[in-house]
């Protein structure tokens, strides 16, 4: 198999061929379960930036499949340094859609206390879901440095590095594939080609002939996979993430999809991504291709479908709620960690500014004496 | 004891680092083998192993950001910059990323490494080999700036700083690399950051001073003994997190400031100095603040000498201030 070939393991009947990953059924239907999680995340987010209740969201919609099936090649023991487009990956682990809700409301119950916009999500259990930033390709390189310590503490865990076809023009991509390679770093670095880096399309981010094929100039292997197939790429990331715990190093997974909504809540798609390619991948949806896989082994029916995607909205939209009714958090948290101790000239500030609060009558002033 | 220069005196810190404790790990472009193109790395390898120090391929934004990831896995990392000169392709690591872990991520993902790295002119490096970019550091919450003058707070910082919780920018004052000696016991020991160090005690003039200029300081300090004019001399070491009140305390000492750095004056550290003691102690004054810095211009090799603050520019701003 070259890297110009891609493997798809789910046949157009719902069969599979012979790469099937030998996934148990309880595996399956978790992995379905997680991919209608994102739809109705996606929905509910919608909705709620739409009316005002949270500033911004991310659609997941169409990258469904590269999402889940390279978390499920992962163990809770593993660490994901994810992009700002991986909700998938953090529900699949268990992640729980309130956490997830706290941060887009960023309210006083958000483990980043409100700091960061929506979607940049940091968790550390039920696994390491590294802190989102916003510039791109920042975490590759860092994800290469965590892998170092599990190499130098001789662990048999591995890092998985997400990033989008525009990201793999960054500068970590390349210093992160660079020193992978000469350290045989337990990393497997995931391109997510999506076809977009929000207006700009594949074919204008590189003059490659594909993802893959620039882990040969690194040194390391490359391999091209349908992302719109869960079952393929749980077997290629699962494969990849065999060899780097084996000692055997980092790979690079191009995950050929199409990102069928906007960038982001702001962004209008249909100002810049032609309708024929829409309707293209449409007939593709990842979703539907694993239903037609699960409907021939029986496990999977139109009325499940339904179900799951009802309880599945119901869920999140539960969980909307407790982040809506959760208050702001107070105005101290613009003063803490900074640093771990809080020097003199920011306590300073914050007191001026808690001052100035308490004599506006401000909320956010809180009710007793500046806490820090 | 040992009479160390400041270059053996951060080779010691980085040796007692690694003795103490096995997760500080030492790495960036030739200081394995070859011990550092100054030799502040010297014998690392030797001792520890390639596991512990060793070569990076030639990206900056590779040392830093690595570093990063290191820190967020349990170990220590120590990485050096070439020149500080080339930091500025890790500038994103640095003031986007490991400057803004811990905030961004409520505490729970933080980055305790440092950067080590030679600034400041002083050996005719010319443009890219000379320059003091501080005050581009100093200007980001979440990161720690810190400059020694001395062998003995060299070593002292440095493990400081290793210790510490948070990201540090370890600049090192090349030019005083091999020209100063001093006084550094053996094995560990701490100069505690965000303190000024008193260099000199006096009630007319205070200098405010770091790296490179200290002993120009002081050597401009003696030339104004002897025309009876006494300065205290403070010596800043960590310019981020500031001992602001320390600043304030020592200009209400004398009401005559003279702020004197390397780098350029233009939105220098010099400014920021200026604007604390204006804000906090201008009923103290008895004199505008005097800077004496580098020009406003890129760092010329040939006329190096010039650019440089030396004593006499000092001891003309000391003059000036004190016959206000």
């Amino acid at each position: 198999m070259t890297v110009q070939e891609m493997l798809s393991v789910i046949e157009p009947d719902g069969g599979i061929n012979g790469y099937d990953p030998k996934m148990s059924n309880e595996e399956l239907l978790h992995c379905y379960r997680t991919m209608m999680r994102v739809r109705a995340f996606d929905d509910v987010a919608l909705k709620l930036q739409r009316a005002g209740r949270i500033g911004f969201s991310i659609p997941n919609r169409g990258v469904e499949a590269t999402q889940i099936g390279a978390a499920a090649a992962l163990k809770k023991t593993d660490w994901i340094f994810p992009s700002y487009r991986d909700f998938g990956m953090a529900l699949y682990h268990g992640v729980s859609p309130v956490d997830m809700m706290h941060n887009m409301y960023g309210n006083a119950a958000d483990s980043a206390k409100g700091r960061q916009m929506p979607v940049h999500f940091s968790f550390t259990e039920p696994i390491k879901f590294f802190s989102i930033s916003s510039p791109i390709g920042t975490h590759i390189i860092q994800a290469v440095g965590a892998a170092y310590a599990m190499q130098r503490r001789q662990e048999s865990h591995v890092v998985l590095a997400s990033f989008g076809d525009g990201g793999t023009s960054s500068l970590g991509f390349h210093s992160g594939l660079n020193f992978a390679a000469v350290w045989k770093s337990p990393v497997v670095f995931l391109c997510q080609n999506n076809q977009w880096a929000i207006s700009c399309p594949s074919s204008q981010q590189t003059a490659s002939e594909s993802y893959a094929i620039k882990a040969k100039a690194y040194g390391m292997p490359g391999v091209k996979v349908d992302g719109n197939d869960v079952l393929a790429v749980r077997r290629v990331v699962g494969e990849a993430v065999e060899r780097a715990r084996k000692g055997g190093g980092p790979t690079l997974v191009e995950a050929y999809t199409f990102r069928m909504g906007g960038h982001s809540t702001s962004d209008d798609p249909t100002r810049y991504v032609p309708k024929e390619e829409l309707a293209k991948w449409e007939k593709k949806d990842p979703v539907a291709n694993f239903e037609r896989f699960l409907a021939k082994k029986k496990l999977w029916d139109p009325a499940l479908g339904l179900k799951i995607a009802a309880d599945s909205f119901a869920e999140i939209d539960a969980a909307a709620k407790v982040a809506e009714a959760t208050p702001r958090p107070g105005i101290e948290t613009i003063f803490s960690d900074v640093y771990r101790d809080v020097p003199q000239h920011i306590r300073r500030q914050g007191q001026a500014a808690f001052d100035l609060a308490h004599r506006k009558g401000d909320a956010s002033a809180g009710g007793g004496a500046f806490p820090l | 004891m040992a009479n160390l220069t400041l270059l053996q005196a951060v080779n010691d810190g980085l040796k007692t680092a690694m003795r103490t404790d096995p997760t500080v790990l030492v790495f960036g472009e030739d200081v394995g083998p070859k011990g550092g193109v100054f030799l502040a790395t010297e014998g690392l390898t030797k001792e520890f192993g390639e596991g512990r120090c060793f070569d990076t391929p030639l990206s900056e934004d590779g040392i830093v950001g690595a570093a990063i990831g290191m820190a967020v896995n349990g170990l220590k990392p120590v990485c050096e910059i070439q020149f500080q000169d080339f930091i500025f392709p890790a500038f994103d690591q640095i003031v986007s990323e490991a400057a803004k872990l811990r905030y961004r991520s409520g505490g729970q993902y933080t980055a305790p490494m440092v950067i080590r790295t030679p600034y400041g002119g002083g050996i005719r490096g010319g443009l890219y080999h000379s320059q003091s970019g501080e005050a581009y550091f100093c200007h980001t919450p979440g990161l720690k700036v810190v400059i020694p003058s001395t062998p003995y707070d060299a070593k002292g910082l440095l493990l400081a700083s290793i210790d510490d919780p948070d990201p540090v920018l370890f600049l090192e004052p090349k030019a005083l690399y091999r020209t100063l000696k001093g006084e550094v016991p053996e094995g560990k020991y701490t100069v505690d950051l965000s303190t000024l160090r008193t260099a000199r005690e006096g009630k007319n003039v205070t200098v405010f001073c770091y790296g490179a200029m200290v002993p120009v300081c002081m050597k401009a300090a003696e030339q104004a003994a002897e025309k009876g004019i006494e300065c205290l001399v403070v010596d800043l070491r960590t310019l981020l997190p500031l001992d602001e009140e320390g600043v304030i305390e020592a200009a209400k000492q004398t009401g005559r400031v003279v702020v004197v750095h390397e780098a350029p004056r233009f939105c220098g550290f010099g400014g920021e100095i200026s604007a604390i003691i204006a804000e906090n102690a201008i009923e103290y004054m008895e004199a505008p603040i005097a800077r004496v810095t580098g020009f406003d211009t890129p760092f010329p090799n040939t006329l190096e000498h010039h650019y440089m603050p030396d004593d006499r520019r000092v001891l003309d701003a000391i003059e000036r201030v004190w016959s206000y």
